[in-house]
């Protein structure tokens, strides 16, 4: 069969998989978030903590908690690298130097897993373990905490509170992320993904040379940076090293896991507001963009243009032959779509259009899926600009689900939209605006003459602010500019979003529910699921074009 | 006062929950996984080492060098693709190339790699596949194309006066279709397939 049928099959059997999971995944988290009755390891842990697990909170209180546990994440992963050359298990590594441990400790509590640095060379056993790994499970369940606030805003009628957030924490923690990632790691073990303490083993090899074979305790840690929607790898090749990714269907494997919980929590929304046909709307303009963006990569990756990819016969720079085109386009799209970042093939070096797509992919915004969490909350703040658009058309009062969107509520939703954005163009502009900048940019850090150069710099700022984490990588990122303004921007990426969405949830939370009326928008159907996606792209996607036709777009059509 | 209190609080929740969390999550999760891979998988979960003779020359999942110490293919060894981890192959240092679809220093590794293997083996540049001339993700990619292992048979054959046919079925034997009919590409591994080739010296 010809190798695009077999693709097709591919992606088929993800959706498949992805439609298994979809209901007993979601009403599973919509449960764990719901249930009133807390484990008995959980009332451990609230004793040892000095957490009222029973006591609610309001939006401030939830906000402050999510503020505190970030700040102490932070101290806590800067710590241990400063740290790491007194650390058992360090591989003998020294400190991380001040700038990239500040780099570092913002891209893993945020959910980013940005990665300035080479890991095989700078991070020992003991900071991947207690810092990186511990970081890709709680940011991921910070994520999902925070959605589940929003959802909560709009479920709950006349609430002051959103429940409480070290509830929330742990139990996305231990009863979602924890159990899911035992699992996969497991399978990944059987795929051939290395987990043990050996350090690196010289081997004398069949031609008489000598090879340096890394060991770690990888298939943990790869599970989690894939299910957190995390993507910091263990080695610098990321999910392209063969450690990490070694065959093709662990491959999908790792894509699946990518999309499952981002999948999933559209039905976690839909019963918890008690409407599963809302949550059917949002996976729907999901999958939408999913499809599209897929079948595009695909297609640059396979059509091959541009002078290196014509010269040798196929873009196959970057990329791993047990995966080709299509394995790495697909691995690119999952990564880009979602806030994971992880790389099976280096973006750099795909076809121009290519990278531009990836680019193009976290610049929607990454809610399709999105990341745990942040892709759901995301794409509810769109959705309730796109009621607002048809409401200012028909000239009515705009709602959603039965919620009054006033002044109030949109000008958080705008906030919200406008925070990437500004984040993105400002720092890319500084970069190249500010001379002594120009300087150490041009000169140290891009990797690429011409176009292409400015198109690594425009990337480091959308994967930042974005909280992706992958890389035109060619870009040699670990320099005092790009250490503290990728820093910033990540850390306004992640806490700035997620005070307006959870000062949203309390307002929405407050408010009495109207009752539906002829008038009102359906939300649950095909033309709603339009308007959405029109929205995401009026929003998102347009913001960015002028900056893309200096990168991508001139490299792809010139 | 009241909030400065609170805030205090909050803190102090953090620190303890992220201990506990830690404990549970950064240290009993890895120790436990690395407890049943030892046990249940241990030929994976140590990096899948291929023995010859008893003595590890390297993994099945790494791609290590045939090349001698100035870098130049030995002939009598099937060639992996090109790397860009540390001076190549360094299994220390996984690094793709990262170079741009338009970079000049890419168009001219290109050229360089297509006379090389043009003048190695002996084909026209039309004949050679792209993963013969570019480097990999990972700078360790274990596999190539069966059209990349087809080409080198004849090579290989002469530089170990070995018959061109035992080679060219050692290579059909060693290609690896895609994973369960349909997922990926297909490859042949090249430490597995160069190992073999030695044992075939052996008995002759």
């Amino acid at each position: 069969m010809p190798p695009l049928v077999l693709f097709a099959l591919q992606l088929l059997t993800l959706a498949l998989l992805l439609a298994v999971l979809y209901r007993p995944l979601g009403d599973y988290m919509a449960t764990v978030y719901s249930s009133t009755r807390h484990l008995r390891v959980e009332k451990v842990i609230y004793r040892l903590t000095g957490v009222n697990q029973d006591a609610e909170q309001t939006w401030p209180i939830y906000f402050r908690s999510v503020l505190a546990f970030s700040a102490v994440g932070i101290l806590a992963v800067y710590g241990l690298q400063r740290l790491q050359a007194f650390l058992p298990f360090a591989l003998g590594l020294p400190a991380v130097s001040e700038q990239l441990s500040f780099n570092t400790a913002i891209s893993f509590v945020t959910n980013t897993n940005w990665q300035s640095y080479s890991p095989e060379a700078t991070m020992g056993y003991s900071v991947q373990l207690l810092g990186l790994a511990v970081q890709n499970f709680l940011s991921a369940a910070v994520g999902i905490a925070v959605a589940v606030a929003l959802v909560r805003g709009l479920a709950r009628a006349a609430s002051p509170t959103l429940g409480n957030f070290w509830v929330d924490l742990v139990r996305g923690s231990l009863r979602i992320l924890l159990p899911f990632a035992a699992v996969a790691a497991i399978v990944l073990l059987a795929g051939g993904v290395i987990q043990n303490f050996a350090g690196f083993q010289d081997v004398g090899t069949l031609a008489g040379g000598t090879q340096s074979i890394p060991g770690g305790p990888v298939a943990s840690q790869e599970a989690i940076k894939l299910l957190g929607t995390n993507g910091g790898g263990f080695f610098n090749a990321n999910s392209a090293h063969p450690f990490e990714n070694p065959t093709a269907w662990v491959n999908l494997v790792e894509v699946l896991l990518m999309l499952a919980i981002p999948f999933a929590l559209p039905r976690t929304f839909g019963r918890m507001v008690g409407d599963n046909r809302q949550g059917y709307a949002i996976l729907a303009a999901m999958g939408t963009f999913f499809v599209l963006s897929v079948s595009l990569l695909s297609a640059l990756e396979l059509g091959g243009r541009g002078t290196a990819p014509v010269l040798a016969g196929g873009a196959m720079e970057g990329k791993e032959q047990r995966f080709g085109e299509l394995g790495s386009a697909l691995f690119g799209t999952t990564s880009t779509l979602t806030s994971t970042g992880a790389v099976n093939s280096m973006h750099d070096s795909y076809t121009a259009l290519g990278g531009g797509t990836t680019m193009l992919n976290m610049m929607l915004g990454e809610l399709a899926p999105g990341g745990v969490g942040s892709g759901l909350y995301g794409m509810l703040v769109i959705a309730i600009l796109a009621v607002f658009i048809a409401g200012l058309m028909v000239g009515r009062t705009p709602e959603y689900l039965g919620k009054k969107l006033g002044a109030r509520e949109i000008k958080l939703a705008s906030l919200y939209i406008l925070t990437t954005p500004t984040l993105v163009l400002v720092g890319t502009a500084l970069s190249f605006g500010i001379p002594v900048i120009r300087e150490s940019v041009i000169g140290t850090s891009i990797l690429n003459p011409g176009l292409h150069g400015f198109s690594e710099v425009l990337y480091a700022f959308t994967s930042a602010a974005n909280n992706n984490g992958s890389a035109f990588a060619g870009l040699t990122a670990n320099t005092p500019w790009f250490n503290t303004a990728l820093g910033v921007a990540m850390l306004l990426g992640r806490l700035l979003p997620i005070l307006f969405v959870l000062a949203l949830a309390g307002s929405l939370a407050a408010q009495e529910k109207v009752p539906v009326t002829a008038g009102t928008l359906p939300t649950h159907r095909p033309l709603f699921v339009g308007l959405l996606c029109g929205t995401v792209v009026i929003v998102s996607a347009l913001t960015y074009f002028p900056v893309l036709a200096l990168g991508p777009l001139a490299e792809g059509l010139l | 006062m009241a909030t400065t209190r609170g805030t205090l609080r909050q803190y102090g929740v953090a620190v303890r929950a992220l201990l506990v969390l830690t404990l549970i999550l950064g240290v009993l999760y890895p120790l436990v996984i690395t407890g049943i891979g030892q046990l249940a998988l241990p030929q994976q979960a140590n990096g899948s080492l291929v023995r010859v003779d008893g003595r590890a020359v390297g993994s099945a999942l790494i791609g290590q060098s045939f090349a001698d110490a100035e870098g130049t293919p030995l002939p009598q060894w099937f060639q992996p693709r090109p790397s860009a981890a540390g001076s190549g192959h360094d299994a220390a240092a996984s690094s793709g190339s990262n170079w741009g679809p338009e970079n000049p220093d890419l168009v001219a590794a290109i050229r360089d790699r297509q006379s090389a293997i043009e003048k190695l083996d002996g084909v026209s540049v039309s004949a050679i596949p792209p993963d013969a001339v570019t480097a990999s993700g990972s700078g360790l990619d274990p596999h190539i194309s069966p059209e990349y292992a087809r080409l080198q048979v004849h090579r290989v054959a002469a530089a170990r006066s070995l018959e061109t046919a035992r080679v060219s079925a050692l290579v059909e034997s060693m290609i690896q279709e895609r994973d369960l009919g349909y997922l990926g590409e297909p490859t042949v591994n090249v430490l597995a397939l160069n190992a073999a080739l030695a044992g075939m010296d052996e008995k002759n």
